[in-house]
């Protein structure tokens, strides 16, 4: 699966889409594999103020629950209530209809500091080398 | 989002079929020191591995395990009283060929090790051990039966061991030997060809709670190499998969069989744990007895129970257990999705008094005490086949 060009990402592979000052937050597709069958998925209600790097939620699969961190700072706009019926959508389209949350910056400027798509690709494939080492 | 699996680790135990694991693409982690294959995302994944054992079949490979053998080393009933004195089940009852559930016990009552005696000869035994317990049990074995007319050997590395688990295990199995397996009762085992393998260990048992065979092959890579592609290529027929212990796990808790270290340890004495068919007191003096009488008498402190998630929310193991009044009264020992009840559930320990069906317990899960109830279990029972004429 293709990294958008347009994302931003952390080493902790979630990714950021930025329109103005509204961003949009997921995990990746390698999130998602390491992850296996997602089949919950707790995320904070609107209002809720969010802190780069800290906790926003999390995610889980049969073996593990998994943390997702916030990207930027900002307040909670819209949670993806699909995923609460329908989990496996953080598999199947994890860049797209799996995204987890919407949220209203706090600073904007705060993102470009964040991997662009290539860099972040490469951060990736480093781990996979690592992995079957 | 953390991190879930492990990086190669040069440092970790691997089983003889750990090239083959790697080669399909295996998500492999650390269990108990060794480097095991916990899910194959190329072929089905978790979930798919674990209801492809419930509806057909899958193949595990647990080399990781461990294997004693107890045998005599003079006069006759040596090695029965060296198995009798460190185990608690009654091993006298077994039949040549018959195997049953046992565990080892320190002198408190508590457990070294839960094991499956296999009785191979009138003085010959095969005690097969969980892998994080191997050095602990040979250890505890050889020091406990010093004096005894009886010879201890560790043969952990000498077998590899694979499980082949569902209503069509014994389909797969068939084509691989000309043993006829059908005769061979649950928990009972022969000696056959298995790939042209000579004498292999064949044995009904397993970890899944649906029918299924282990058999014991010689650990060289070459010949383990071969029997697992021997067992995929016979299994295509069926749909089989090979299956990490991420099924093995939710397999056995849906079954509700226990796991080292989770249900049963060194904490956890034989009536906590539920394990009283399986503890022969009656039999005559074992490591542990006196301790369990004391406890008997005493009367439990917690119990083992099954639980059912009623709020939206997983619980997990050692995730802290409340009641309703919010006073904490106990800890989940093993907690899961279950992929074939399509519920969360768990094992934990609570009070007595807290046991009853229905009893409303509270898991602290992040912070947020979610409901859940107590269930009866086995969560999952086998459907047991219709005998036709």
């Amino acid at each position: 699966m293709a990294y958008p060009k347009q994302y931003r990402y952390t080493k902790e592979h979630e990714w950021i889409e930025t329109k103005g000052d509204i961003a949009t937050i997921g995990i990746t597709d390698y999130a998602q594999h390491e992850l296996g069958d997602v089949v919950f998925v707790e995320l904070p209600a609107p209002g809720t103020k969010v802190s780069t790097g800290k906790t926003l939620g999390s995610v889980e699969s049969v073996k593990a629950v998994s943390e997702i961190y916030a990207p930027a700072s900002g307040e909670v706009i819209e949670s993806n209530a699909s995923l609460q019926n329908k989990p496996e959508t953080l598999n199947t389209e994890p860049h797209g209809a799996g995204w987890l949350v919407k949220i209203k910056l706090a600073n904007p400027a705060e993102v470009n500091s964040l991997m662009d798509a290539a860099a972040y690709e490469a951060y990736i494939e480093e781990k996979q080398k690592e992995a079957s080492a | 989002m953390e991190s879930v699996t492990s990086p190669a680790n040069s440092v970790l135990r691997k089983t003889p079929l750990n090239a083959v694991h790697r080669r399909l693409g295996a998500k492999m982690v650390n269990f108990g020191g060794w480097d095991m294959p916990v899910e194959y995302p190329s072929s089905a994944g978790l979930i798919a591995e674990h209801r492809a054992v419930r509806n057909s079949c899958g193949v595990f490979d647990v080399s990781h395990m461990g294997d004693i053998r107890i045998h005599t080393r003079n006069r006759p009933g040596g090695a029965l009283a060296a198995v009798q004195y460190t185990t608690m089940n009654d091993a006298s009852k077994l039949a040549i060929g018959q195997a049953h559930y046992s565990a080892m016990l320190y002198p408190e009552g508590t457990f070294v090790d839960d094991v499956i005696v296999h009785r191979l000869g009138e003085d010959d035994f095969l005690l097969v051990i969980n892998a994080g317990t191997r050095e602990k049990d040979v250890s505890w074995v050889r020091g406990n039966t010093q004096g005894m007319d009886c010879v201890v050997e560790d043969l952990s590395d000498a077998y590899t061991q694979l499980a082949i688990q569902g209503p069509h295990a014994v389909d797969v199995l068939q084509k691989l030997t000309d043993t006829n397996l059908d005769p061979i009762k649950n928990y009972w085992f022969t000696h056959g060809t298995v790939c042209g393998l000579p004498n292999t260990l064949i044995a009904r048992t397993g970890y899944t709670g649906e029918d299924g065979f282990e058999i014991y092959v010689p650990s060289d890579v070459a010949t383990s190499e071969r029997v697992w592609s021997a067992v995929l290529e016979a299994g295509k027929q069926f749909h089989l998969v090979p299956c990490g212990l991420g099924a093995r796990n939710t397999l056995r808790l849906e079954s509700k069989m226990a796991l080292y270290g989770h249900e049963i340890s060194e904490k956890i004495n034989v009536w906590e744990g539920g394990l009283d068919r399986y503890c022969r007191m009656e039999k005559g003096d074992f490591i542990g007895r006196a301790a369990l009488q004391k406890a008997r008498a005493a009367g439990v402190q917690r119990v083992l129970v099954g639980l059912e998630m009623v709020d939206r929310g997983i619980a997990r193991d050692e995730y802290r257990c409340f009641n309703e009044a919010g006073k904490p009264v106990g800890v989940v020992t093993s907690g899961s999705p279950s992929p074939t009840l399509c519920k969360n559930i768990a094992l934990a320990y609570v009070p007595p008094t807290m046991a009853a069906l229905g009893t409303p317990i509270f898991v602290e899960i992040r912070c947020q005490k979610c409901r859940a109830q107590v269930v009866a279990t086995p969560f999952y029972k086998r459907p047991r086949r219709a005998i036709t004429v």
